[in-house]
């Protein structure tokens, strides 16, 4: 079967004064049918071009693009029309028509696909019943409250059954809890609904919590794609590594290890927790085979598509050559990370060994 | 209310009809005209729907030309187009036609500027489902904008009840003629007291539904 979208070396320029800026950089992508799809990136990274660029409100400098097998790159603006129809797109600002019911926002891409009145009141029922808002039909947007707005964008998008939902960084606006509620909404509209749905956002924890796949862009491109788990089991690029770091706070900077140094004198280590080694029992487990004393001095673990990952920092004490055999049997399994003491710490550490 | 024996009342009540007949005929036809104008002159501006910058500079020129003409000059410039338009020179009827015109310039401005007020994003989000240029327009743009707009009918209808005190200029009649004629150059005070009040209670009636419909409009 073929890709749902499939982007090869698509970029846009755009003319702003002299220079013209290229927000895409020859970015080339497939995302599959079925696939949650996430593209995470700053702000300024050309993700919210990227995603235009995929349902024609923008088109592209050069580079080809296939939406569900059809082409959306070197049509005319009449003929991308009907294209865009079949793709569903939310937004950050939700975009509701304020004159118009919530009925009627949900109704609007219907009449605008010439349904009738019957077919179209039916279809706004069984969407406003599958976002939870059917007693709020009647209502208007400035009557509901951001989720509720989000909600009333998803069931408009939806209308017309695309295969294809855009989310343009759909729960920005909205607080912790309301966005947890839409990225359900979201998860049950992939699973339930068989829709593809491609999330553009700021946010790593909005990816790692709907995603599946998830491409990372920056300044224009896109320097790394892959599974969700793996990008997070093995960022290859700075900019991933920080946008990991931001939802996982796994990681002790600089500064928390110097903290850690004055309370804990002993060997501090930070051990990667994959599913394929290094969980917790692991841990434990080879602690006792080596003889070593561990006390978990940081960290965290949390899940990806239901596998678990983070890290967990501890504090060794042992024998040097004991702690050493243990390091050694995991990095077999696992990544581990040992912070050097700077030079004094090292001397005073070594005169309490002595002692 | 007199003048010299002679009753006043008859006339200030023909009076009054001239003046709704002029201001209505031109809310009406420059009302639709001037939304028409003002929706092309916000369409074709450069990065809108129907963006083209031939068209836009054009309108614009033009709407730039006219607004600023005063009303009493414009009337008698256009002379020879309203009798070939009307097939008269004088009267109620005939300067119903420079009202039309000068007030189809003045609404476009006041259309246009409530139109770019419209968050671009609600443009964006109906294109999205495939809508073409035109019917954004007319179902988005201007619905979304319709309070605003009422509100900006409703000034508008104080400009046009102003406009039409000067239709005395071309004995189009009317209650500015009538307070030329008996109040103003005849030393008339209590006539001119008259008209005036009745000038305010007809503004006041206008905003007043203008501001009721604008608030129905909006549900608040």
């Amino acid at each position: 079967m073929t890709a749902m979208v499939s982007l090869r070396n698509v970029s846009k320029e755009f003319t702003a004064g002299a220079a013209p800026v290229r927000a895409v950089d020859n970015v080339s992508l497939e995302i599959q049918r079925g696939d949650v799809f996430g593209i995470i990136g700053y702000s300024g990274a050309g993700k919210s071009t990227l995603v235009r660029l995929i349902n024609a409100l923008e088109t592209a400098t050069s580079g080809t693009i296939v939406v569900d097998d059809v082409p959306v790159t070197g049509r005319t603006e009449r003929e991308l029309r009907p294209a865009r129809a079949r793709i569903g797109f939310i937004f950050q600002q939700f975009n509701l028509l304020s004159s118009r019911t919530v009925a009627g926002n949900v109704a609007y891409p219907l009449r605008v696909a010439r349904w009738s009145k019957e077919r179209r009141e039916a279809r706004v029922a069984e969407l406003l019943e599958f976002v939870g808002l059917s007693d709020k039909a009647r209502q208007y947007p400035d009557q509901l409250s951001g989720g509720q707005k989000q909600r009333v964008g998803i069931a408009r998008a939806l209308a017309t059954s695309p295969a294809l939902l855009l989310a343009d960084e759909a729960t920005s606006a909205l607080d912790p809890e309301t966005t947890r509620d839409v990225l359900d909404l979201l998860r049950r509209v992939n699973t339930e609904l068989g829709v593809t749905i491609v999330v553009i956002s700021h946010e790593m924890s909005v990816v790692s919590y709907l995603c599946n796949r998830v491409a990372v862009m920056d300044e224009g491109r896109v320097v790394e794609q892959g599974d969700v788990y793996d990008i997070f089991a093995s960022p290859q690029q700075t900019v991933t590594r920080r946008f990991i770091s931001t939802a996982l706070h796994d990681r002790p900077s600089p500064d928390v290890i110097e903290r850690l140094r004055l309370r804990h004198p002993g060997r501090i280590v930070t051990v990667a927790v994959r599913d394929t080694g290094g969980s917790g029992t692991l841990l434990t487990e080879r602690l006792r085979a080596h003889g070593v004393d561990g006390s978990i001095v940081y960290g965290g673990i949390t899940d990806i598509g239901a596998r678990p990952i983070g890290s967990l920092t501890l504090e060794l004490v042992g024998a040097n050559t004991d702690i050493d055999a243990l390091l050694a049997s995991l990095r077999e399994q696992t990544d581990v990370v040992e912070y050097e003491r700077e030079p004094g710490h090292q001397e005073a550490a070594l005169q309490e060994v002595a002692r | 209310m007199n003048d010299g024996g002679q009753n006043l009342w008859p006339l200030l009540l023909v009076a009054i009809g001239q003046t709704l007949e002029m201001v209505l005929a031109t809310l009406v036809i420059g009302g639709i005209a001037g939304l028409v104008l003002g929706t092309l002159l916000y369409a074709s501006r450069p990065g809108n729907l129907l963006a083209n910058r031939a068209v836009f500079m054009v309108l614009n020129l033009v709407v730039n030309i006219v607004r600023p003409i005063p009303f009493i000059i414009f009337i008698t410039t256009v002379l020879p187009l309203t009798f070939a338009v009307t097939g008269a020179s004088y009267g109620t009827r005939a300067v119903i036609f420079p009202m039309a015109l000068m007030a189809t310039f003045a609404t476009s401005r006041i259309v246009e500027q409530n139109l770019i007020a419209l968050d671009p994003g609600v443009i964006e989000a109906a294109r999205a489902m495939g809508a073409g240029p035109l019917r954004i327009i007319w179902t988005v743009v201007v619905r979304e904008a319709l309070a605003p707009l009422i509100l900006g009918f409703t000034f508008l209808f104080v400009a046009i009840t102003d406009m039409s005190a000067m239709a005395g200029a071309v004995a189009g009649g009317g209650l500015g003629d009538f307070a030329l004629q008996y109040g103003y150059q005849r030393y008339n005070y209590a006539a001119m007291g008259i008209i005036i009040a009745v000038i305010v209670v007809i503004v006041q009636l206008a905003q007043l539904s203008g501001n009721k419909l604008a608030r129905r409009v909006l549900r608040r």
